[in-house]
């Protein structure tokens, strides 16, 4: 799909512009406002990223999975979804962007990355935001990818059979889509055409294992085919593409079924902080691919039409860093929790 | 009161509890027309549609997972595994999911879900219609393992389980469906999971065992009876969480212990039971803690004489007691 620079519509900053209205491309729902409301959060996201690394290279996070270069996927379909307003994630461990942009505070975030008393999703128990956060519609208990795609269907079953119009939005990498459970979870959800879309960023990258070495198919929206429901590749550094396909997929599986959504997307980073991807990743890919970071050419399309200026993206980047900057202090300061809250909560209390 | 058979308490159980509460509902492999390869869910798809008597395509881990997604939104599903042999591809739902669930949510996702598993052997069914898979689930925390061996005590615990808010693995044992026979009540009753149950008081040698075995123990008590051997026999029912008590409160009055059951003996549900009364009831002793249990080959085989060889019966318990008595 062809990169399409959102421009500014006529109107004020709030004004819906339409695609047919705007040539150009704004997605329908879509504003000027919000547009800058995402550049903020996707500003705070990446601060908030690489701090965590930062940190962990001081000893104070023990792990972290960056999200960078998967933030306009991330963001993107979220908004979609928080527009909607009738929406429930099951995202998975790269989706640091999601989280936050789902509501999560940053002090939240860095309770979670240290292991404080606090933690939002389990206390700590669990790695990094992985448990629960029913208060923003979010369940990630596992590291077994693609396990959680039968979950989320399993949960859209319930959705359905309770009346809901609830559509169940499932993340996961293209690592996950070779997983078993990625068949049965999309087969189950054709057969009953159950309301989730299966969002996948594919990055390309299983650690270290390369897509060609994972399939032998140039996408994976190809496979949805096979499961009777659509499939479409986006273009996951584009935000705005984000935001209208699953704008169109969530419409869609309220009232059809599934969709399935390969967003393509770059691993800026490594895996993780304990991998080096110059084992396995030349230093001109690397190049190559920070050419095209989401956060950057986002920011470049909204002052090139004029939807942003540079003294506002000059303070947004502040606030971010500012912010960043009290959420470390605040989770420093705070206690782990106490041994004692090991215990408990194995079954139903 | 109506004599039933164990199959039938199963289907009551399920029924009831679909018709006390909708959010109750069952997914599995040929549960609906064919009302499961058991007929365990006979005619339910005709009283509760296919919505809530599901047949799913046959993939045991989707199977897991949804069941457990679907208990993320409040319902109360009950999953079937055709037989236990199936289970293994459904293992990382169950023990790294459904188990972890609650505990890795600080509470936040309790997992009210009943996985129903027929499982064991004596019934010719080779190496993948065999198996006893409990001890596995029984090492496992924020599991629940039930294990019962009579109709009444079948119906009873199920309808527990399908009204507990924890994941419980519910096994059924096969050979009990349609040989073991009680009554069962008119009136509505449940029995709490936890509780062990004295099958036969006696004063000489404790038998702790649970599901087919109970019906081979309780023979080899008879015929040893008339030889002076007074057994009390313990059906544990519930394998996790143990009935600590009863176990020990049986050992200390009798001072001997014998372990039975038909899963592999090293690792098992025995050698815990074993471990518990060295620790806690070693000064009652009066004999060695002994178990007779199923070998360590993996699964009983098909051959007649092989799978004798396999299982404990009757016989091979009577002669364990013997040994016991003569301590």
């Amino acid at each position: 799909m062809p990169r399409k620079k959102p421009t500014r519509s006529n109107g004020t900053e709030d004004a819906e512009v339409a695609i047919a209205q705007s040539p150009e491309g704004m997605p329908e729902g879509l504003t000027a406002g919000d547009l800058v409301d995402s550049y903020t959060k996707m500003i705070l996201v990446r601060t908030m990223d690489e701090r965590i690394w930062a940190l962990n290279r001081q000893g104070k996070v023990p792990i972290a999975a960056s999200c960078q270069g998967h933030e306009a996927a991330q963001l993107g379909s979220l908004l979609a979804a928080q527009k909607d307003g009738r929406c429930f994630m099951f995202p998975y461990y790269r989706d640091l962007g999601l989280k936050m942009a789902a509501g999560l505070t940053p002090t939240q975030v860095m309770l979670s990355f240290m292991g404080k008393e606090g933690e939002p999703y389990s206390n700590a128990r669990q790695f990094p935001l992985q448990g629960a956060d029913l208060e923003h519609n979010i369940i990630q208990i596992s590291n077994v990818v693609g396990a959680g795609l039968t979950q989320a269907v399993g949960y859209a079953l319930a959705c359905k059979m309770q009346g809901e119009d609830t559509v169940v939005l499932t993340y996961f990498g293209d690592g996950a889509s070779s997983q078993g459970e990625a068949h049965e979870a999309m087969n189950f959800a054709g057969v009953h055409r159950l309301p989730v879309i299966f969002i996948c960023e594919n990055n390309h990258y299983a650690i270290s294992t390369p897509q060609r070495l994972q399939m032998v198919t140039e996408d994976i929206a190809s496979r949805a085919q096979g499961y009777g429901f659509p499939g479409f590749t986006v273009d996951g550094m584009d935000l705005a593409r984000c935001y209208e396909a699953t704008r169109e997929a969530i419409n869609h599986a309220r009232t059809q079924g599934p969709v399935l959504l390969e967003m393509q997307v770059e691993r800026l980073m490594p895996h993780t902080t304990d991998d080096d991807h110059l084992r396995y990743r030349t230093q001109e890919e690397l190049d190559g691919i920070h050419q095209r970071d989401p956060v950057t050419t986002f920011g470049a399309d909204l002052l090139a039409g004029g939807i942003i200026t540079q003294e506002k993206m000059e303070s947004i980047k502040a606030e971010a860093l500012q912010a960043i900057n009290d959420a470390t202090d605040a989770a420093e300061a705070a206690t782990p929790p106490d041994a004692s809250t090991m215990w408990g909560r194995v079954y139903s209390e | 009161m109506a004599i039933k058979n164990v199959i039938e308490a199963v289907r009551e159980a399920l029924r009831e509890e679909m018709q006390r509460d909708s959010k109750v509902f069952i997914l599995g492999e040929d549960v609906g027309r064919r009302g499961g390869v058991f007929l365990a869910t006979q005619n339910l798809i005709d009283e509760f549609g296919e919505s809530r008597v599901i047949d799913t395509p046959l993939a045991e881990a989707s199977i897991m997972g949804i069941a457990l997604g679907a208990a993320f939104h409040g319902m109360r599903p009950i999953p079937e595994v055709q037989f236990s042999d199936f289970i293994w591809p459904a293992m990382n739902q169950l023990i790294g999911e459904t188990a972890r669930a609650c505990y890795g949510t600080n509470g936040a996702l309790p997992v009210p879900m009943t996985i129903r598993v027929p499982y064991g052997g004596g019934i010719r069914g080779g190496l993948f219609h065999s198996q006893n898979v409990e001890t596995i689930f029984f090492h496992t925390p924020g599991l629940k393992v039930v294990a019962p061996a009579t109709p009444y005590d079948t119906k009873g615990l199920l309808k527990s389980a399908i009204r507990d808010n924890s994941p419980v693995v519910f096994l059924e044992h096969k050979k009990t469906y349609r040989l073991v026979r009680g009554e069962l009540p008119e009136e509505e009753y449940t029995i709490p999971i936890g509780l062990a149950d004295v099958k036969r008081a006696g004063e000489n040698i404790t038998i702790v065992t649970y599901g087919l075995m109970l019906h081979y123990c309780l023979e080899a008590a008879e015929a040893v009876a008339g030889e002076g051997i007074d057994v009390e026999v313990v059906d544990l029912r519930t394998l996790r969480p143990l009935d600590k008590e009863t176990v020990l409160n049986s050992v200390k009055k009798t001072g001997k212990l014998l372990i039975v059951h038909e899963d592999n003996v090293t690792g098992g549900v025995g050698a815990e039971i074993a471990a518990l009364v060295a620790d806690e009831a070693f000064e009652y002793l009066d004999g060695p803690v002994t178990r007779l249990c199923g070998p360590d080959v993996p699964t009983m085989p098909f051959a007649q004489t092989l799978e004798d060889e396999y299982m404990p019966n009757t016989d091979k318990i009577a002669q364990a007691l013997r040994k016991q008595a003569a301590y």
